[in-house]
């Protein structure tokens, strides 16, 4: 069976993430895809660099996956993370969820997306014109210089 | 000997991605205690500790040799 749920160094196949979930139980497959963002707060990013405690952080996505099969029972997840050097656009992340009916699949994969945000061992450097900088938390809210983290931090 | 892990930010201030600890068992208060020590241009505000993989939230959590340790900034992907 194809690994359900890994950090990659190449690109993304979404879908590859899909077949991964595609059940004939299934009457939903809900796809989120989520792409590196040229502005953020009026400021052009050049580029991204993703890094990952990679066994720990495929540990997580998995334990994901059982969180959403805790609440979903018929769920099937799939979640893959790219990181290394990512341009613009480009996919950092995939999470396909199926359900038999639509609205599980819609809440199913929000739910996942933001326990990423929480949880696994990934940490995004923002690179623009004048610099660059290590992101602070999932929020998206706190910046801080290198080894210099701010306040905020939502491990449980 | 304890290694301890590196990543991101921590990693780059540092210039590797692995701390060598010359000790063969102490608890994560005295880990963190003695990175601060031996780093000290590392900032440890706000970083958890994962032994073997799990983060570790009880500060008096014994580690030995052998643990796989690292020091988790707070995380950014998606």
């Amino acid at each position: 069976m194809a690994k359900h749920f890994y950090i990659t160094k190449e690109p993304i196949d979404i879908n590859a993430v899909v077949k991964n979930v595609t059940h004939p139980h299934a009457g939903a497959i809900n796809t989120f895809i989520g792409t590196v963002r040229e502005m953020t707060k009026g400021k052009r990013t050049l580029f991204l660099e993703y890094d990952a405690y990679i066994p720990m952080a495929e540990k997580k996505l998995e334990q994901i996956g059982s969180e959403v099969n805790s609440r979903w029972k018929e769920a099937r997840v799939s979640i893959v993370h790219r990181i290394g050097r990512l341009e613009i656009s480009d996919i950092a992340v995939a999470i396909a969820v199926s359900t038999p009916h639509r609205a599980d699949s819609y809440e199913a994969s929000r739910y996942a997306i933001e326990r990423i945000k929480e949880i696994v061992p990934i940490w995004k450097k923002e690179h623009w014109e004048d610099g660059e900088e290590w992101i602070g938390d999932q929020l998206e809210k706190t910046v801080y210089p290198s080894g210099k983290p701010g306040k905020e931090h939502l491990y449980d | 000997m304890i290694n301890v892990l590196l990543f991101a930010g921590l990693q780059e201030k540092v210039g590797k991605s692995e701390i060598l600890v010359d000790k063969d068992i102490l608890t994560i208060d005295e880990l963190v205690s003695h990175i601060r020590e031996i780093e000290s241009r590392l900032d440890l505000t706000n970083v958890m500790v994962a032994v073997n993989e799990e983060l570790v939230n009880d500060p008096d959590q014994v580690i030995r040799a052998g643990d796989t340790v690292a020091l988790l900034p707070p995380v950014s992907g998606g």
